[in-house]
């Protein structure tokens, strides 16, 4: 047998990746930039008011305080799905988790469905106070399911039951979500909306609170990263290389359960971003889970934009709930690579 | 002088069942220890009791010091661990796998450094891996991929090393490999305790650790008639150690 040592097939193991992550980082910064732009041009007063810098102040407003917020909140919401489902598969070693895994979805829903049946009424026609207090309703339902999920797990140490905990709270909190919806028939028509998922109500104050908790979850799970990436080598593997596994799984699922709860409170229940933004950062770029967890905020973000933007252009002047559309392109996109996987082993 | 790894009183309960009764354990530095016997005896429980990655009653030492007493940094630094079947996602690229070995010499969010670099081009060469480089463990077979987390092992440069089943998937050359990489790294002083079930291997060994049942029926020489004695014992005599060509080989008794 030939023992010398064969060159790697292909070249430059080790500065590599990080020019990739950098490459992928600029490209998908720079459509989100397009997006936003994009996304400020659409609708009633089309590109030319912007374009031409209209001094009607109507525009003005309906440029500066409706669509920019609102596209800039997608593509903060986007990221921040994008990013919970990057932490989320790391975390739990399984690449079909995403972002709603601890039960915190249903948990939104329920409080969303409670806090509508209280006030009685149709919340998407009243004013900015209750809608705010829709958001609060979300983000406790949202925090209280992850709460009750983790002390059904006993911590956050056992994965599988952690995972098995989040299950059972999801289906229980949808189940009590439904009833309520079911009793008070006015409210059925707001929790379709909240459970599609809408970027229609997203302000400056909601951009400034998914900002401040990307920063945060971006900042603490990229401290981390080398601890996910640990971890896909296994628990007993990521304990003997020294890592302070309990400490840093409850800072991972916090973080989780913040971004979550975050995007949740904002837009309600957007499908298949969180899982789909992982599996393509991982089929296009290999690198660590420092490259993963970035590109995976800024592929989620760039989904969320365009399928808002094409929410709102495909049947102008109605408009698609985006949840609807993402649920729809992600579903398609799982599909595809599936099969490619399949047809590669095959 | 003290021992590499010594296990005192060592008992392990998983489940409510006791796996590990009571056993004493003496491990001479730089000599390679396997540990042998049928399936279900504790031998993996045993080798992760050893690495201090269960809950245990009764106290391991490395290397004179209590595991208790040292923190998580030091023991990264002073052992390494190869699992087995344990790798869950095969995204991680395997020079990066490898790199995570340097993951006790490194400072928390501090870059990998030139040396750290050169030690894992130097594990990834020794085990014949540096040609994967740039690829994910997804894409490569049982084997190879045994070879790059053996890889991840050596780059730590630990003065111990645990582990189980190390030849699992391993083509025969492979095994050859592996067996010259274990005396080498025992020449430079390193202790090597690992799990076989090969007991054809195992009998390179210098010492031999045979289990049943949750205890250790006996702890000696690879070469020592009463080892074997064990061994045969332990399988139900349905296998015999024989000597050939200056090596002890197995038989099936049939």
């Amino acid at each position: 047998m030939d023992r010398s040592v064969p060159e790697p097939d292909r070249q430059g193991g080790a500065m590599k990746p990080r020019w990739r992550v950098l490459r992928w980082s600029l490209a998908l910064l720079l459509l989100g930039l397009l997006g936003v732009l994009g996304g400020t041009a659409v609708g009633s007063q089309g590109v030319q008011a912007w374009w031409l810098g209209s001094p009607d102040p109507v525009v003005h407003q309906i440029i500066w305080d409706i669509r920019l917020p609102r596209s800039l909140g997608a593509w903060l919401g986007g990221a921040l799905l994008g990013l919970a489902g990057a932490i989320a598969q790391g975390l739990f070693r399984n690449p079909l988790a995403d972002p709603y895994l601890l039960g915190s979805a249903s948990g939104a829903s329920l409080g969303v469905s409670l806090y509508v049946s209280l006030l009685g009424g149709s919340v998407m026609a009243l004013g900015w106070w209750p809608r705010l207090g829709m958001t609060g309703a979300a983000f406790a339902g949202a925090v209280l399911a992850v709460m009750l999920t983790l002390f059904l797990a006993r911590g956050v140490q056992q994965t599988l039951r952690l995972l098995l905990a989040g299950v059972v709270v999801g289906v229980v909190l949808g189940a009590l979500a439904s009833l309520v919806a079911l009793m008070s028939p006015q409210v059925m028509q707001t929790m379709q909306g909240f459970l599609l998922g809408s970027t229609a109500f997203i302000g400056w104050s909601a951009c400034g609170l998914m900002a401040l908790a990307l920063g945060v979850c971006l900042c603490g799970s990229w401290a981390l990263s080398r601890v996910l990436d640990a971890l896909t080598l296994g628990e007993s593997t990521a304990l003997s290389l020294g890592v302070p596994l309990p400490q840093a799984r409850l800072l991972l699922v916090g973080m989780l359960s913040l971004a979550t709860g975050a995007v949740v409170a904002q837009m309600g229940l957007v499908a298949f971003v969180g899982l789909a933004a992982p599996h393509a950062v991982r089929s296009v770029v290999r690198c660590t889970h420092s490259g993963v967890l970035l590109l995976s905020a800024l592929t989620g973000a760039a989904l969320l934009l365009m399928a808002d933007v094409l929410a709102r252009s495909l049947t102008a002047p109605l408009e698609m709930p985006v949840g609807v559309l993402t649920a729809v392109l992600g579903g398609a996109y799982l599909l595809w690579r599936m099969n490619r996987l399949a047809g590669g082993r095959s | 002088m003290s021992m590499a790894i010594q296990a005192c009183a060592l008992t392990v309960a998983l489940g409510g069942r006791t796996v590990l009764h009571n056993i004493e354990l003496r491990i001479t530095p730089g000599r390679w220890t396997c540990v042998v016997g049928p399936n279900g005896a504790g031998k993996s429980t045993l080798l992760k009791a050893l690495a201090g990655l269960l809950p245990v009653t009764g106290e391991v030492f490395w290397l004179g010091q209590p595991l208790a007493n040292l923190s998580r940094q030091q023991r990264a630094l002073q052992m390494a661990w190869l699992g087995q079947g344990e790798s869950a996602a095969l995204d991680l690229r395997v020079f990066d796998v490898v790199m995570l070995g340097r993951l006790p010499h490194q400072g928390w969010l501090t870059a990998p450094s030139t040396q750290d670099h050169a030690m894992v081009e130097a594990a990834l060469k020794a085990t014949q891996a540096w040609a994967w480089c740039d690829r994910t463990l997804g894409e490569l077979s049982g084997g190879e991929r045994q070879r790059v987390l053996l890889a991840r092992v050596l780059a730590g440069h630990a003065p111990l090393l645990l582990m189980d089943e190390p030849l699992a998937n391993l083509d025969p050359p492979h095994q050859v490999d592996w067996l010259e990489q274990v005396h080498c790294l025992r020449s430079v002083g390193t202790t090597v305790v690992s799990v076989l079930h090969e007991i054809g291997m195992a009998l390179h060994a210098d010492d031999i650790i045979v289990m049943r049942e949750g205890q250790v029926i006996h702890h000696g020489g690879a070469m020592d008639a009463v080892t074997h004695q064990a061994i045969e014992a332990v399988f139900e005599r349905r296998i015999r150690i024989v000597p050939l060509q200056g090596q002890w080989v197995v038989l099936p008794r049939i």
